[in-house]
């Protein structure tokens, strides 16, 4: 793996009455794309928001740290932490058309992030905005930077977003579930044109969201998020050949694409019963409620994670070492 | 289309819808006027002692009251339309040139009073938006409903009784030193000095109004997601606020402040009493006293296309502050 | 009270809720007079109220005045209200005979007399007789003079909403030319030409401050007019009127009780303006008067103002204060955002 530029250790995140972040630990190369997968109300969403300290109130970092290239940003000042956001960590949001502000213009817009960080002036930020939304393969830039956002399509929204985001040329790049809200169609241009944007940049790419059917193509690791804790993380490969998490299992044959073509013609697609909101407030394993193979010690403690190579677990029914073990026995 | 031919049709538009409503006031207060009890032949007779039945007539001659009113409507119609709103027999003049000498008054002290308010109430505002729930939030929203709850003409009394009379640092009426013959700064000072207190007065009600509309205006925005974009900019709290917030938060502000030309207008009426300030309320308000019905006649126009003309003004700044909405 | 969820239902779905289209020219012009400030900023935010749908659910709530009681600042106001109800009904049995004629020596100031615990006027009045006496007349011109506006403005209100069309048309071409005219100017117009007495300044006020509940009434109406419960009752044959008055018009109740209650403080601020320009019934006090009167003594004896203007704004603040609670405890979701 490339030279580490997040590092993120046990982060933990609570509102009065949950933790929406357990025990988080990840971390992301230079140049990498980690996708983070997880249904609503994971905690994935909180966690983007916790690596840029926008946890809205009354949440807030309780535990852990967030190492960002050589510096600890939990112990950051505010104001430091100000020249973090947009400048070196940069981040998009699901809703283009309610992120961006109504009654000001896209270049402005655009133009802010730059201005504010390099203090160019208005003339030069509006250039660069220009500049940006060719990049970002607007057409007909000169004309589109005067533009309100609500002239331009969802599609077009986002890429604007993305503009604003790589403006200062940051070195991670969050984005969070930033193809939701858009087409299908449209969806895979943005995808590629935020990999495009990460190679040429060579920035980190945090891709956070519940599609587990564009991980495969874009994600360079994946950690699956269940509940508020990390459930598995491996390899693209690992987690969507052989899943190893009860819950990863679920989301693959709830996911068609991944079902295999065949497979997914044959058998209706499969839901995982019961909801994410049950798990709060139980001891164990918090996929119990919802999991078809729960023993009793399941119930009895969170499971760690344990690890076999790079592909990582947190179920007491897999032990990757044992298994491994097992393996090298019967060969 | 260009952004000057969308306001010249926008303009247009509203002219030809507002000339038939203007129609419509103008015939109810012309009958309405006529159904009041005396005219001013009667009130000017009673002040002057002399109430022959041969003066009366003479009078109402002179002023034009004694043909039939459908008479008089027509009469009254044919001056308009030569751009005359007849003949105040009581301040010997044309109504239009009365008008003009008081009109400057009148818009003068509005316009600083709404300025006060709009100034002085999105500063409240947005403290109290900024501190929500917290001591200051508590303590101006319980202010404000006070400014909200206290009748102008009243706190205008008790500020002569504080700054003139107590204090002696503000004058407690008129526009200006009377005889004085001031020049350059004195005299401007001379004007700012009188203009304070009764601007304050009048706008006292709508500081409280834009204060609270500002706050829940702001708390609204301050929950968009377009100011946690700029949050993830790396914006300062105060550039947010002041670049993202108040501006979304600022439109129906706006909004209301040109629909309440109206109501300042009947705020003028008191507070210009009670300042002795010489402007359009005052005059309304001794034109009533005097049954002299073609000044009042006329000021009831005249504000009733200054209120139109806030309105059209204030769709204009709408579409200016807010770019999705389209000129009508 | 019919059970209309069943009939209606699919009915209903078929029809797209309308929206309370705006008139020409106008997203929120909530007119307002002097009497409806804040009261044209509560019915905006009132206006995109959810209202409980499909079964209709009379409002009757017993809750709220309890709910009221609970909220600290609305029980300030609600006891402030008491005691100026109980002041102005006692008024004539602790100060009996007319406030108006002369009760001692002149300009006492207050607390120097027991007799007089306010002091006494240039002509030697007693100043509390006067405030209590007053009291009956501030209410009673308060209460009636909102409760005349309430009354035009929820018929125009409810016919143009429910109706719509041509007749909806017209009655939005009405509120608007009664919200061009500059309200207090056409107050005090109607005052001075009918001659000022209690009825006339009743209804004078009540002339001018009909607009704002209208428009708040037409747009409650507009949203609830295709609702489940009014199409079921117009298919079992309910007359327009019944519909109108005990179908819909308890659903739109909440902002129509907010708007009364700044109403009242808004006819109340603009009595105590007109009496103190003179425009009052000669023959009974009220606060305004009062003001007028000491304004004249304003130099010497400044209580005399000053008294009469602290009862009114404790008056209309109590009023404010329920008003706001009565906001907070009818729209919840709108109170939770706050």
């Amino acid at each position: 793996m490339a030279t580490t530029l997040l590092e993120v250790e046990n982060l933990t995140v609570r509102f009065p009455r949950l933790a929406a972040v357990q025990d988080l630990s990840f971390s992301v190369g230079v140049g990498e794309t980690l996708a983070i997968v997880g249904e609503s109300g994971s905690g994935k969403s909180i966690t983007a928001l916790a690596l840029m300290r926008l946890v809205p109130p009354p949440g807030r970092i309780t535990g852990g740290s967030i190492r960002f290239d050589g510096r600890e940003l939990t112990a950051l000042p505010d104001a430091a932490m100000r020249k973090v956001r947009g400048a070196e960590i940069a981040m998009i949001f699901q809703e283009p058309m309610t992120s961006l502000n109504p009654v000001l213009t896209i270049g402005r817009q655009i133009g802010e992030t730059v201005r504010l960080h390099e203090g160019v002036s208005r003339r030069i930020a509006r250039a660069r905005a220009i500049e940006l939304l060719d990049l970002v393969r607007i057409p007909e830039p000169h004309r589109r930077v005067d533009d309100y956002p609500h002239q331009l399509s969802g599609g077009m929204r986002q890429r604007v977003m993305i503009a604003m985001a790589v403006i200062c040329r940051p070195k991670l790049l969050i984005a969070d579930e930033p193809t939701t809200a858009l087409d299908v169609t449209i969806q895979a241009q943005v995808l590629a044109l935020l990999d495009n944007l990460r190679r040429e940049l060579s920035m980190g790419l945090l891709l956070i969201t519940h599609d587990l059917g564009i991980v495969g193509q874009w994600a360079d690791r994946v950690v699956v998020m269940y509940a508020s804790r990390k459930v598995e993380e491996g390899s693209p490969d690992a987690i969507l050949d052989a899943p190893w998490h009860p819950y990863t299992q679920g989301l693959m044959a709830a996911s068609p694409r991944h079902a295999g073509d065949l497979h997914y013609r044959r058998t209706p697609l499969v839901e995982i019963p019961g909801s994410i909101t049950s798990a709060f407030g139980e001891t164990g394993c918090p996929f119990v409620p919802r999991c078809a193979l729960a023993e009793a010690r399941c119930r009895e403690v969170v499971p760690p994670p344990l690890s076999l190579g790079d592909h990582l677990v947190a179920c007491v029914r897999h032990d990757p070492f044992k298994e491994a073990a097992d393996v090298a026995l019967a060969g | 289309m260009s952004n000057g031919t969308r306001v010249l049709k926008a303009l247009r538009r509203s002219t030809l819808q507002a000339i038939p409503t203007l129609g419509v006031i103008l015939v109810l207060n012309f009958f309405l006027l006529r159904l009041a009890p005396g005219d001013a032949a009667e009130v000017m007779a009673g002040e002057q002692g002399v109430a022959t039945e041969e003066s009366m007539a003479a009078m109402r001659k002179l002023f034009g009251l004694d043909i039939p009113v459908l008479d008089q409507f027509v009469a009254y119609i044919n001056n308009l339309l030569h751009f005359s709103l007849g003949y105040s027999p009581r301040y010997g003049m044309q109504v239009e040139d009365l008008i003009a000498q008081r009109l400057p008054g009148s818009i003068l002290l509005m316009g600083v009073a709404l300025v006060f308010a709009l100034g002085i109430g999105i500063f409240i505002g947005t403290v109290m938006a900024r501190y929500v729930g917290r001591l200051p939030d508590r303590i101006l929203s319980v202010v404000s409903l006070v400014f909200y709850s206290v009748p102008g003409f009243w706190i205008g009394l008790m500020m002569v009784v504080l700054f003139s009379v107590t204090l002696g640092w503000l004058p407690s009426g008129s526009d200006q030193t009377i005889g004085a013959d001031y020049s350059g700064l004195e005299w401007l000072w001379d004007r700012v000095s009188h203009l304070i207190l009764p601007a304050l007065s009048l706008s006292l009600v709508f500081i409280a109004i834009y204060a609270r509309l500002t706050r829940a205006s702001m708390l609204e925005s301050q929950g968009q997601d377009y100011v946690r974009t700029a949050a993830a900019k790396g914006l300062s709290p105060r550039a947010i606020t002041f670049r993202h917030v108040l501006r979304n938060a600022l439109l129906p502000v706006t909004t209301m402040a040109g629909l309440h030309f109206g109501t300042l207008l009947g705020g003028a009426v008191v507070v210009e009493t009670v300042f002795s300030w010489p402007g359009l309320g005052r005059l309304a308000f001794e034109s009533i006293m005097r049954r002299d019905f073609n000044v009042l006649l006329g000021i009831l126009l005249l504000s009733s296309i200054l209120v139109m003309i806030a309105n059209v003004i204030t769709d204009l700044v709408q579409a200016w502050l807010d770019p999705r909405i389209e000129v009508r | 009270m019919v059970d209309t969820s069943l009939a209606g239902g699919g009915l209903a779905a078929a029809r797209p809720d309308q929206r309370p289209n705006a008139p020409v020219g106008s997203a929120d012009r909530e007119g307002s007079g002097p009497v409806l400030q804040i009261a044209s900023a509560q019915a905006a935010r009132v206006g995109g109220r959810e209202v409980p749908s499909a079964v209709a659910r009379p409002i009757a709530r017993p809750g709220t005045l309890r709910i009221l009681l609970r909220n600290p600042a609305a029980a300030v106001g609600l006891a402030i209200l008491f005691t100026v109800a109980v002041v102005a009904l006692l008024a004539p049995l602790v100060f009996p005979g007319d406030p108006l004629d002369i009760a001692g020596p002149a300009l006492l100031r207050p607390g120097t007399n027991a007799a007089f615990p306010f002091g006494t006027d240039s002509l030697g009045r007693n100043v509390a007789a006067g405030l209590a006496h007053g009291a009956r007349i501030t209410l009673t011109i308060g209460l009636a003079a909102a409760g005349l506006g309430l009354l035009i403005g929820v018929l125009v209100g409810s016919v143009a909403g429910y109706f719509g069309g041509r007749l909806d048309d017209l009655l939005v071409k009405l509120t608007e030319i009664f919200q061009t005219v500059p309200p207090f100017v056409l107050m005090i117009v109607l005052v001075a030409i009918f001659q000022p007495t209690v009825p006339t300044i009743i209804t004078a006020i009540g002339i001018v401050s009909w607009p704002g509940v209208a428009r708040v009434v037409r747009a409650e109406f507009r949203s609830l007019r295709n609702k489940d419960f009014v199409v079921a009752a117009r298919g079992l044959g309910f007359g327009h009127r019944r519909i109108i008055f005990r179908e819909i018009l308890p659903n739109a109740l909440p902002p129509i009780i907010v708007t009364a209650s700044v109403m009242v403080a808004g006819a109340i601020l603009a009595e105590s303006a007109m009496s103190f320009l003179g425009l009052s019934d000669a023959n009974a006090v009220s606060w305004g008067s009062m003001i007028g009167m000491g304004r004249e003594q304003i130099r010497t004896a400044w209580y005399l103002t000053a008294i009469p203007g602290i009862a009114i704004v404790l008056t209309v603040l109590a009023l404010n204060l329920i008003g706001d609670g009565l906001n907070d405890a009818l729209n919840p979701r709108l109170s939770r955002s706050r």
